[in-house]
């Protein structure tokens, strides 16, 4: 099965040369018969991949020990379900699980449009085959996962060799987690290659802007989607596995993984100003051109060890690779900018400061910036060295500092930025839109002023994150109260009907209140308390209301590892509330140990406690808590976000409103942002 | 104002005040990356900088005191004596031979006194020769704000 892999890996190499240059062929002659074989061949390339794929997940599940990378990964104990996620747990496996999930996406555009969009599509297929024909280069001749173990014998024969059993899968892979978080992730990576090759492929056939921006839309938000889930999950998994109390600590890869999400949310935001005023199109293309670069970046960051990270890869080879595709890919993008960027002109000029554009603008710089600010300090250990000689880092101040400001302006922004009329608006619009929340948003500072709060960065995020969400609230208020009028249903059925009429901007407005819940979770990091004791049974220690009692200590044996647990009771006052268990696991083949942290979670805060060692001066056991306030709202924050974006990718409901504009009364009611009134408006069924 | 002065300002105002953000924030949590050898060529204002140290454990050489953990890191045939006085546990990967990045400040009689420990899996199986342990996630004492 291991011949066949690596030939069906092999065989894809060498289909997908013909996408590239058969595309090439069928652009300039634009013989229909070289389109479709090339369409064609693209999808044989996606089929041969997944073919490949397969292959050496049946390895993993055959315990084959005479292939390098599954013994390295895997062993007969290892439940199934790591099996499946041993497949990315090592550099040559998540290559190919990389190319697997590209060739989810790329098959499914070409068969989405193999049968419109005629003028765009080569272009397109020609630009996806070209990314696809780089990662199986690493899948074939750089990093093949397909690998015997052999040793050279005498007269350099190789000697191959099977082993009775493997290495085990690192234990710090070994949680649920761990295996969502990848596929997550890579699904966004890989996601934005789909804008970013009808970017390119638009500009390189002229194609009106309009239309090639419309129908990203939905491929742009599928893949930003991935990458936040992606994050969170990673943050997630920081949090209740790693056991140091916190979920971001700003390191290479966490960040490498936020820079191609900024310059993505950048751009879904942007694109509204290129549909809706034709402006912003250079701005844009390069938008999505640095969106895919970075994400080229990130795994070039996470895999060549150019920085020193927690999660890094080991040291390869594979860094000079992405290095040249990098620079092929902004050759490229540069050159059909050059040639074709009076294509790109504007139509519409910024009107006023006060004006939906403005805020759009702003959005895309404060995010820009945030993106530059990350990425000079993830890699100024690389340019200090090569400025001055000396390898220099900055940690995590300099990365609050910087971001905990541009964080919460976007933050204001994304409550005003929706209220505000395209082109210019007006006082009487500001005072009746903003009126309330500001108010209430106020309001919600002052309470927790005179409550003692004194963290100004946190009493600022209240504030912020109240009046963002009495800005949402308003909005699906007043449309559901207009459609009600009309219908008599309830306030919650109008509120679904009015998100189902306009799914974008109802969807959207659902994913920034996702996105104020996060920024509430985030908040409550400024109060963090731990206190970490060596304790014997029967010992307690206090935290906050909470008093933890270390009951019992027991040793339990599981499948591939054996656990130590710490029987924690929790009491609140002197109510008995809870056992906590948290625990080390000692993982049999390879000797390692792992840390299961034991949460309790609610919305208010979290109690957080962790088995931290053996203390070497009594030897007893360490026990580290923490109480964390608001953290769950990080996490429901990433559902709510998904949720959104779910929504947002449904097709509108067809509208059925009809105004008959004489019976309109003078003083009429502002009619809200999701619903058209036109006097001539004449549709749908009703 | 013409409307481009506007925003030419208010984009002024906010990357003008990013900057010197950073500029702080920078200042406050540079560290200077040395190797073991480059440690004894250090002098003056170099020695007491904050710094980062990377070398692999030497085996046997991990000791737990009382309020200290020492150990040897080594690197490019050199051995560095560190001390981990950090409040917080070593990393669960954190063992003979393994890959360690320290953070602190070159102390008294050439000991480093460390204040994070950052620790890779160790090598472990015979497969090709200059290829690390793949995959392999490490951990760290780092606690940040966040």
């Amino acid at each position: 099965m291991d011949v066949f892999g690596s030939f069906a890996l092999l065989l894809a190499f060498v289909c997908a040369v013909y996408p590239v240059v058969g595309g090439i062929a069928a652009i300039v002659t634009r013989h229909p018969l070289l389109v479709k074989s090339a369409r064609q061949a693209g999808m044989a390339t996606c089929g041969l991949i997944f073919l490949a794929t397969f292959s050496l997940e049946y390895l993993f599940f055959t315990d084959n020990f005479s292939i390098a990378y599954v013994v390295s990964h895997s062993n007969r104990d290892l439940s199934t379900f790591y099996k499946i996620a041993a497949l990315w747990s090592g550099m040559e496996g998540s290559l190919l699980f990389w190319s697997f999930l590209l060739a989810v996406y790329v098959l499914s555009v070409l068969i989405a449009y193999r049968n419109k969009n005629g003028e765009l599509m080569p272009y397109v297929g020609v630009v996806m085959a070209g990314v696809q024909l780089f990662f199986l280069t690493l899948n074939n001749f750089v990093e093949s996962p397909f690998k015997a173990l052999a040793t050279p014998g005498a007269g350099g024969v190789m000697n191959f060799i099977t082993r009775a059993d493997g290495n085990g899968l690192n234990p710090l892979l070994q949680y649920p987690e761990m295996v969502i978080h990848p596929p997550n992730l890579y699904s966004g990576y890989t996601g934005f290659t789909i804008p970013f090759a009808f970017a390119l492929g638009a500009l390189l056939a002229r194609y009106p802007g309009e239309k090639w921006i419309h129908l990203t839309r939905k491929w742009t938000m599928i893949a930003w989607m991935f990458q936040s889930m992606g994050i969170l999950l990673g943050a997630h998994w920081a949090y209740a596995v790693l056991g140091w109390g916190g979920y971001w600590g700003w390191d290479p890869v966490e960040n490498a993984s936020l820079l191609p999400w900024l310059t993505g949310t950048a751009f879904l935001h942007s694109v509204m100003m290129q549909e809706k005023r034709g402006m912003m199109k250079v701005w844009n293309v390069w938008l999505v051109f640095c969106t895919f670069l970075l994400c080229m970046l990130g795994t070039f960051l996470t895999r060549s060890g150019v920085v020193s990270s927690v999660h890094a890869f080991a040291q390869s080879n594979i860094g000079p690779w992405f290095v040249a595709f990098m620079g092929i890919t902004l050759a490229v993008c540069l050159g059909a900018y050059l040639k074709n960027r009076d294509y790109l002109a504007s139509e519409n000029q910024l009107d006023s400061v006060i004006s939906r554009e403005s805020s759009f603008l702003f959005n895309n710089l404060l995010f820009l910036v945030a993106c530059v600010a990350v990425l000079s300090g993830t890699l100024f250990p690389v340019f200090s060295e090569w400025f001055t000689g000396n390898r220099i880092s900055v940690g995590a101040p300099y990365f609050n500092r910087v971001n905990i400001p541009i964080g919460l302006l976007i933050l204001f922004l994304t409550g005003v930025g929706p209220l505000l009329a395209w082109r210019k608006t007006s006082r009487e619009s500001l005072k009746r839109n903003f009126g309330w929340p500001v108010l209430i948003g106020l309001l919600a500072g002052g309470v927790a002023f005179a409550l003692g709060f004194r963290a100004y960065y946190s009493l600022a995020s209240l504030i912020l994150c109240v009046f963002v969400a009495a800005t949402i609230l308003l909005e699906f208020y007043r449309g559901s109260r207009v459609i009600r009028a009309r219908s008599g249903a309830s306030f919650a059925a109008c509120a679904i009907d009015l998100t189902m009429r306009n799914t974008r901007r109802y969807g959207g407005y659902i994913i920034h209140m996702g996105m104020v819940f996060v920024f509430l979770g985030l908040a409550g990091t400024a109060f963090n308390r731990d206190v970490q004791k060596s304790m014997q049974v029967g010992d307690s220690m206090q935290i906050g209301p909470y008093t933890l009692v270390l009951q019992a200590t027991d040793s339990k044996p599981e499948k591939n590892y054996t656990a130590q647990r710490m029987m924690v009771e929790v009491l609140r006052g002197n109510q008995p509330m809870m056992m906590l268990f948290p625990e080390k696991r000692n993982f049999l083949t390879n000797k390692e140990n792992g840390t299961m942290v034991a949460i309790y979670s609610t919305l208010k805060e979290d109690l957080y406690v962790v088995f931290a060692g053996i203390d070497p001066d009594t030897q007893q056991p360490v026990i580290h808590a923490y109480l964390n306030p608001l953290v769950k709202w990080i996490w429901f924050g990433g559902v709510t976000v998904v949720f959104g974006t779910l929504i947002a990718l449904l097709p509108n409901r067809r509208s059925v409103l009809v105004l008959a504009p004489a019976q309109q009364p003078s003083t009429v009611e502002p009619v809200p942002h999701g619903v058209v009134a036109s006097p001539i408006l004449r549709e749908g069924h009703d | 104002m013409k409307k481009q002065a506007k925003f030419g300002v208010g984009i002024g105002i906010i990357v003008v005040a990013l900057g010197f953000l950073a500029w702080l924030g920078y200042g406050e949590s540079k560290t200077y990356y040395h190797t073991i050898a480059e440690l004894e060529t250090l002098s003056g204002s170099a020695r007491t900088q904050r710094m980062r140290v990377a070398g692999t454990v030497e085996e046997g050489s991990i000791r737990h005191l009382s309020g200290r953990i020492d150990f040897v890191l080594e690197g490019e045939g050199k051995a560095l004596p560190v001390t981990y006085i950090g409040a917080d546990p070593l990393p669960d990967t954190f063992a003979d031979k393994a890959q360690a990045l320290v953070e602190g400040r070159p102390g008294p009689d050439g000991r480093f006194v460390a204040e994070h420990v950052q620790a890779k899996c160790a090598s472990k199986y015979e497969a090709a020769p200059g290829k690390d342990n793949k995959g392999a996630a490490a951990s760290s004492t780092q606690r940040s704000s966040m």
